[in-house]
């Protein structure tokens, strides 16, 4: 875009306030499933922050690390939540 | 005066408005899992909240890359987020649930054993 520039580090601020905010959530939660809740949110918000990163430093290779943080975000929690429900992973 | 053109103020407009309004949801989202004073409803600020505001800020990204390479990254990252943050937030539910997680109502604590949901469960198996 020529002449405007969108001011990406005031949303990295942001987020980095939330962050702070969901951390008290994993250090203070009463059950196993709160501090997993809480994670899974900084997961996803540290997806969000590797995004906003790669505008601030020029550096558009960084959205691969995005996308592998989302994918091993998901897979973590999927096989966390199975091995608190059954006791177990696999058969 | 300032030289832009009308386009370029349009896209201007509706990345800055989009990345607020993401920003809005994500912060709600974190205040909803401080605040609130159950696990089930912490689930119900996270799963939403913050599929949305993501997918929100995401939106803003691309407007803001336009037609590229870069932009099919981006879009990979928002559908994958899209589809599988309520998927991870309804299976932490369910194993709270099935593990016997106490659960705030209006009129107090509701609470259940594991033993009792797993025997119903193994009937319904059964039945299948």
């Amino acid at each position: 875009m020529s002449g405007m520039d969108v001011p990406f580090d005031v949303f990295l601020y942001i987020l980095l306030i939330t962050l702070s905010l969901v951390i008290y959530r994993v250090v203070k939660g009463p059950t196993v499933f709160d501090r997993i809740v809480a994670i899974n949110a900084i997961g996803t918000k540290t997806i969000l922050l590797i995004v906003l990163i790669s505008y601030v430093f020029e550096r558009p290779s960084f959205l691969d690390i995005a996308l592998l943080y989302a994918i091993l975000n998901f897979l973590g929690s999927i096989v966390i939540s199975v091995y608190i429900e059954r006791g177990r992973v696999a058969e | 005066m300032i030289d832009v053109s009308l386009v370029d103020l349009i896209k201007y407009i509706v990345i800055i408005c989009s990345l607020i309004g993401g920003s809005f949801f994500i912060i709600t989202g974190s205040l909803g899992i401080v605040r609130f004073p159950d696990t089930y409803s912490r689930m119900h600020a996270s799963g939403k909240c913050d599929t949305l505001g993501i997918s929100l800020v995401l939106f803003g990204v691309i407007v803001y890359q336009g037609l590229d390479f870069v932009t099919v990254k981006l879009i990979l990252i928002l559908l994958f987020v899209f589809f599988t943050g309520p998927v991870a937030v309804n299976a932490i539910i369910h194993a709270s649930f099935y593990s016997g997680n106490k659960m705030w109502t209006t009129e107090g604590w509701v609470e259940w054993s594991r033993e009792e949901w797993m025997k119903e469960r193994a009937e319904k198996e059964r039945e299948r």
